[in-house]
């Protein structure tokens, strides 16, 4: 795909162990977002969404490791990008929003201080003047009053630190824009309010998206398309509406089906039995194998091939099928 | 209702002092609880929602006697909590348990499972060796954790985190709960894990007769679970009652806000969020034992007057379900 903002392909992220022994956290994962469009990326913990997060940006820190894989971001190679190359390339091009803005802000610098370092490591303006009337503008557009730019960051709230942050990242234009969790840690009325003016300011800026959170509920509401990540590789993705009415692969059914619902009647729910698989020793076969509700012997031996349909791919011998009224076949 | 009450929480306010910026300046007090009053009955699942510090805990640790009531007074069937002895204390102590919120600080690193339920069963009852070892078992099957003998011999690093909270809740079985405090007992857990737990609270609720106090933000998994519902701001009860009747047609517009916010992939188009948007005034400010008035006033889109001075009574709005708003309508 060339109208690709950001291409991933066959990514692979390695952790050594104490033990000598390496684990891949991420293993061939390949991915594409064009401009102005929004994917999601779900899984429980440990499966891997933040380490592909961190890599994108090359934020990694050993001992984890890219072994394989090629990351395009706007035609250039991030992999093989200088330290000057790659200063420019953060924040400018891609920009992250981390899960705790109360760890990515310096406590004891005002705001205003901090947004005219973001200008002048950036070359934008060097003049302290302009800088604040840019971060005036911009701390506007998330709903913070400018005067509140000569405060330190603990003196703003939660939601208005996470949303100072989301101000930040959007300082320099970038073209992609990273949300690891960004807002785990909130209320879900604060959650509710930042998450929207998001994807507003995306409608308005044409910045692409991606969007990290194991809140799939969330995540099928807002985001165009989303991808479902289970130990280390995506197993199935497709459009949101697709992947909310009818998952093929029965992690994602599992995974919606963990989420009860606010209308209608409800029932007695299963969730997913089992317990994460540990990377340390990956079975033959399929890697949901152990938790699956339909697992049969192929499952066991052979891992599953790449299914590709119109709306997206997934990984699975046995897909989920539904007949007319959107109800599961048995 | 006929139905046995087990719990009972009657006009309690729990005040704390908060210093001033220094050493000199004067102490003010906050009010955590406003007077709250609940009953909780036996074999019943009653959720308390709402958001970070508006008190949910407070109601917990209260009960568990970290903090004792300002005015009012909490009861275990008949005996007051606050004013127990010795004897009642431990039966008290036997019969009221918590389930934490982080199940990695909650078991002890350097004992196995078998020692958690150990400890407690020698404790709290009279049982022989053997007795005791069948009872481990038992316990550890209803949870979940099989074959019994080999996770009993687990120590918790060796449990991940859905099979700790359920080791967690084997030892509270286990000193023989009837009334068990679960402050947000998923939210260290995956999402694919958390259904599994609240499963197994449902399991005990009904085989068991257990009676639950389920705290937690998430008003979806309050729905799933529970039987009746609080809403809490600010320390403040605005809106009880039937699960079901709250969360489907809620009254107050604190609930009708925590509803519309929570996620709901089915929904179509934005939710637009029935809140004042004063940025100043998104945080729970804080709330003397003086303030007066509605707390919800300063962020509610309907807010009259009126709201300021005085927080109405409670209004039966449907059977069973209670607002306390100055716009609820009295079926009556």
């Amino acid at each position: 795909m060339s109208d690709a903002l950001l291409n991933v392909e066959n990514l692979k992220v390695e952790y050594i162990t104490g033990d000598s022994t390496t684990v891949a956290a991420v293993d061939n994962v390949s991915f594409s977002i064009k401009p102005g469009e929004s994917l999601g990326l779900a899984g429980e913990s440990g499966c891997g969404k933040s380490t592909i997060a961190y890599s994108l940006m090359r934020l990694h820190k050993p001992p984890a490791l890219i072994t394989n894989g090629k990351i395009v971001m706007n035609g250039k190679d991030v992999l093989n990008m200088n330290k000057k190359e790659l200063q420019q390339f953060r924040w400018q091009e891609t920009s992250m929003v981390f899960q705790s803005a109360m760890n990515c802000l310096n406590p004891v610098v005002t705001m205003e201080k901090q947004f005219f370092e973001i200008y002048k490591y950036h070359g934008v303006t060097k003049n302290k003047k302009e800088a604040i009337k840019l971060s005036e503008k911009l701390l506007s557009i998330v709903g913070i009053p400018a005067e509140r730019l000569k405060d330190y960051p603990h003196q703003f709230s939660g939601g208005m630190r996470q949303r100072a942050v989301i101000a930040m990242a959007l300082a320099l234009n970038p073209k992609l824009l990273i949300l690891d969790e960004p807002t785990t840690a909130l209320d879900t009325v604060v959650q509710r309010d930042i998450i929207q003016r998001i994807f507003k300011l995306q409608k308005e800026y044409g910045f692409a998206i991606l969007f990290i959170t194991h809140d799939i509920s969330l995540m099928m509401e807002f985001c165009d398309s989303v991808a479902v990540m289970y130990a280390g590789r995506i197993i199935e993705q497709g459009k949101s509406l697709m992947m909310l009415k009818e998952p093929k692969h029965p992690y994602t059914y599992g995974l919606k089906n963990s989420f009860p619902s606010l209308q209608g009647p409800l029932s007695h729910m299963e969730g997913i039995k089992g317990n994460p698989l540990n990377l340390k020793n990956i079975p033959q076969g399929c890697r949901f194998q152990d938790r699956c509700f339909r697992v049969c012997d192929k499952c066991r031996q052979i891992e599953p091939p790449k299914v590709e349909h119109t709306d997206g791919f997934f990984y699975c011998h046995d897909q989920l099928a539904y007949d007319k009224g959107g109800k599961l076949h048995e | 209702m006929s139905r046995e009450v087990v719990f009972k929480v009657d006009d309690v306010c729990v005040d704390f002092e908060v210093g001033g910026k220094s050493f000199f300046s004067k102490k003010k007090s906050l009010r955590a609880l406003n007077h709250i009053s609940f009953e909780l009955y036996k074999g019943e699942t009653l959720a308390i929602v709402g958001e970070s510090g508006c008190g949910k805990s407070t109601i917990c640790r209260t009960a568990m006697r970290f903090h004792s009531p300002s005015s009012g007074n909490m009861y275990y069937e008949d005996l007051n909590i606050h004013q127990l002895d010795k004897q009642n204390l431990k039966r008290y102590r036997q019969k009221m348990q918590m389930i934490f919120q982080d199940p990695f600080s909650s078991l002890n690193p350097l004992h196995n499972i078998y020692y958690h339920l150990d400890r407690p069963l020698t404790l709290y009852h009279n049982h022989s060796a053997k007795e005791k070892q069948e009872l481990m078992d038992k316990y550890l099957t209803m949870v979940g954790l099989v074959p019994p003998s080999e996770q009993g011999n687990k120590h918790p690093h060796e449990l991940s985190g859905g099979q700790r909270q359920r080791a967690y809740i084997a030892r509270v079985l286990a000193v023989g709960a009837d009334v068990i405090f679960a402050d947000e007992p998923t939210s260290m857990l995956d999402v694919s894990i958390r259904l599994g737990v609240l499963n197994l609270m449902n399991d005990l609720k009904n085989d068991l007769g257990k009676s639950f106090i389920y705290i937690t933000h998430d008003i979806a998994t309050a729905r799933y679970i529970s039987d009746r519902i609080i809403v809490l701001y600010a320390g403040h009860m605005v809106e009880w009652g039937d699960v079901d009747k709250v969360i489907i047609n809620p009254q107050h517009p604190y609930t009708q806000l925590l509803v519309a916010a929570a996620p709901d992939p089915e929904r179509e188009g934005e939710v637009d969020l029935p809140v004042v948007k004063n940025d100043e005034e998104t945080e729970v400010n804080l709330w003397t034992p003086e303030s007066k008035g509605c707390p919800f006033a300063k962020r509610c889109p309907k807010a009259v007057e009126a709201c300021k001075v005085e927080l109405p009574p409670p209004v039966e709005v449907d059977e069973g379900q209670f607002v306390r708003c100055t716009h609820a309508k009295s079926i009556k």
